[in-house]
């Protein structure tokens, strides 16, 4: 393997700086922007709150977005590399997928015709619209002799993106929503959003990146492929449910609370693969603190962009994630080498 | 009875299989119906006849002012703009040999949108008769990039399209990004830049919009009618049709800049509409054959008559509300894209 680190200590260590640096992360996310904040007062805030103007700001608005974008990114990081893992192909991320899509376009369509408010219900709809699309995706990818090859795959996810996103659009717009809001459901932002809005999908969130770090031995064992997985005695099927519902979970969950935002499920895998490897105990914790560290910085990044104004962070990670792309693309389209 | 009419002029003669006729005739009748219908639809209702004697100069003048400023140009918009998407289409699938391409799924129609943008953000004071030479300009330079990318020791249709997806993806972001961050861009600017990248044909004019795309259509249509032989014996493959005496490369540049050019222009105008490039050459097909002098033609009475019935419900269905007509392109094209993989599971 030509990866950077090799030896377990080397890992270990890249591990713990990947933490400090994604700390300091939701710290700057926090500090910087249209009103510049203290360091001081944001320790303050949490551990002597005076109900300030500049205590409120953090409270409710900025660390609440720093959260969200740490694990919007950590989520959707695990969730491409564990899809790239089980399609055997290195472009599946849930935004290519169309998975992103779908999931939003199940949130606006049933609050816009059903009534459906509240965070828990956009959670589990958005659970609900990951998982079909998912489904459908691969189902439309597989058919016919070749399987799932990566352009067929793209090529449905593609239209699949194209197919829900018009649908919401049009949803969107007969029911008068604002711009924003439009854009929302669109590209994805972390802007704007309250602690409740991490509360109602972080718990999920978080117990399938879990769930995603126990299921790593099986994948590493699923990446030999199927047959020899299943002659050591691996219940492949299990497996693969397992990592579905996990898949389900992360990226469902991070489109509820931050809307779709794209290529990160692509980019972190790659990098993560050319830093640790291809050993998923280690791949998926890397892919889960860059995810979050990528999310955060394209965030802070997003505010100076055009300073005062911001761009959503979905803008961001869809311009940084198209040289990941393209290198992939021309690669062949093959995993790993 | 010989199943061919054949067709002598001076400099150009052709055979045309009397199928193809016959499918151009119908779909010509159907397209002209349905544009009657067009223009009848709408919050006041004009019965068929009445649109008739208007459009005759006989009818009533309260009428008059509807279908002729309102009405009118949004359905013949429609009729261009979805017959040089479909053609576009054609040609690209042509000269790609994939049929599960179109301008919109590689990024051309991306890179355009991209062009008209700059143009609304940056150049609103020149006339809008230059709309069209940015949008081509951005296709062009998205086809580039595109080929670029794809380019290792040759071009592989795989690479073509999966780099293209990525293309489309950036593209968009790029375009939300100027529409964004341009300071003097108020919400209505940002909003109808927003709908314009959907695709909608909302509120065009004789002057402005008909006028500006109409000298593209008259100059690029006849050149892809007549380039479209070159597709044929490009479809055998590129040594058989080097051996019979085909330039091979310098025709398919060719089709390539009409394929973009017709996408470009038609971009300008009617937005990013989606589908109608990948969908109107397959149903061409079925009606008429792989032979790319029928394909074309057909095609494009099937791209115009796709954009008036998606504009047609995008306008009626949600009174008052006017929907971009490409959502519900995008609503038919979608299922129609996974009927083709489906269709070519064996290929």
């Amino acid at each position: 393997m030509n990866n950077l680190l090799r030896t377990s200590p080397q890992k270990t260590a890249g591990l713990v700086i990947g933490i400090f640096v994604l700390l300091v992360c939701i710290v700057s996310s926090i500090v910087f922007g249209v009103a510049d904040i203290k360091w001081r007062t944001v320790v303050d805030s949490f551990t002597a709150f005076n109900g300030s103007q500049e205590h409120l700001i953090i409270r409710t608005a900025r660390a609440p977005r720093a959260f969200i974008a740490a694990i919007a990114g950590a989520a959707l990081a695990v969730a491409g590399a564990l899809m790239q893992g089980i399609t055997r192909n290195p472009l599946a991320s849930p935004s290519l997928f169309g998975i992103n899509a779908g999931a939003a376009f199940f949130i606006v369509a049933a609050s816009a015709f059903f009534g459906a408010s509240g965070l828990s219900a956009f959670a589990t709809l958005g659970f609900i619209g990951a998982a079909f699309t998912a489904l459908l995706v691969y189902v439309l990818g597989s058919i016919g002799k070749d399987g799932l090859t990566p352009l067929k795959v793209t090529l449905a996810g593609a239209s699949m993106t194209a197919f829900f996103s018009s649908l919401s659009l049009g949803v969107l717009l007969t029911g008068g929503q604002t711009f924003d809001q439009v854009l929302y459901w669109f590209v994805g932002s972390v802007a704007g959003r309250d602690m409740a809005t991490f509360n109602s999908a972080a718990p999920y969130m978080g117990a399938a990146l879990l769930g995603s770090f126990v299921l790593a031995r099986h994948m590493n064992l699923l990446a030999l492929g199927e047959d020899v997985a299943t002659g050591l005695g691996q219940k492949t099927v299990f497996v693969k449910m397992g990592a579905a519902v996990v898949i389900v979970l992360l990226a469902g969950g991070s489109v509820s609370i931050a809307g779709p935002i794209a290529f990160v499920g692509i980019i972190i895998p790659h990098v993560t693969r050319y830093l640790v490897g291809i050993d998923y105990r280690w791949t998926l914790p890397y892919c889960a603190v860059l995810g979050g560290i990528l999310l955060l910085a394209a965030d802070i990044g997003s505010r100076y962009i055009a300073f005062p104004k911001e761009v959503p962070v979905g803008v961001m990670t869809a311009i940084l994630g198209v040289p990941f792309f393209v290198y992939i693309a021309r690669q062949g389209g093959r995993a790993h080498e | 009875m010989s199943n061919w009419v054949t067709i002598r002029g001076r400099r150009l003669s052709f055979q045309v299989p009397r199928r193809t006729i016959a499918v151009l005739a119908a779909l010509f009748l159907v397209n002209v119906i349905v544009m009657i219908a067009c223009i009848g639809f709408g919050s006041t209702f004009i019965s068929p006849l009445a649109v008739i004697r208007s459009l005759l100069g006989i009818g009533d003048s309260s009428n008059d002012m509807i279908i002729f400023t309102l009405r009118m140009p949004r359905v013949v918009i429609a009729v261009m703009v979805g017959s040089m998407l479909a053609v576009s289409g054609a040609l690209l699938q042509g000269i790609v040999r994939n049929p599960l391409t179109s301008p919109d799924v590689i990024g051309i129609s991306g890179g355009a949108s991209l062009g008209t943008i700059v143009f609304i953000l940056y150049f609103s004071h020149v006339s809008i008769r230059f709309m069209p030479i940015s949008s081509i300009a951005g296709a062009f330079g998205a086809a580039l990039l595109i080929y670029l990318f794809a380019y290792r020791g040759g071009i592989t249709p795989l690479r073509l399209v999966l780099i293209g997806i990525g293309m489309a993806t950036a593209l968009t972001a790029v375009s939300y990004m100027l529409i964004l961050t341009a300071s003097f861009t108020p919400t209505a600017v940002a909003v109808k830049a927003f709908t314009f990248m959907t695709g909608s044909i909302y509120g065009v004019s004789w002057t402005k919009d008909v006028l500006t795309l109409l000298p593209w259509l008259v100059v690029l249509m006849p050149v892809a009618l007549i380039y479209a032989r070159h597709l044929n014996v490009q479809e055998l493959g590129d040594e058989v049709a080097a051996s019979v005496g085909s330039s091979v490369n310098a025709k398919r540049t060719m089709l390539l800049f009409v394929s973009v050019a017709l996408a470009g222009a038609a971009v300008a105008i009617g937005g990013t509409i989606n589908f109608i490039g990948l969908m109107a050459p397959h149903i061409a097909r079925k009606l008429v054959g792989p032979a790319y002098g029928g394909v074309i033609p057909v095609s494009a009475l099937i791209g115009s008559l796709v954009l008036l019935l998606s504009d047609l419900v995008a306008r009626v269905a949600f009174i008052p509300l006017d929907i971009p007509a490409g959502v519900f392109t995008a609503a038919v094209g979608a299922p129609f894209f996974v009927y083709l993989l489906y269709r070519h599971r064996h290929s």
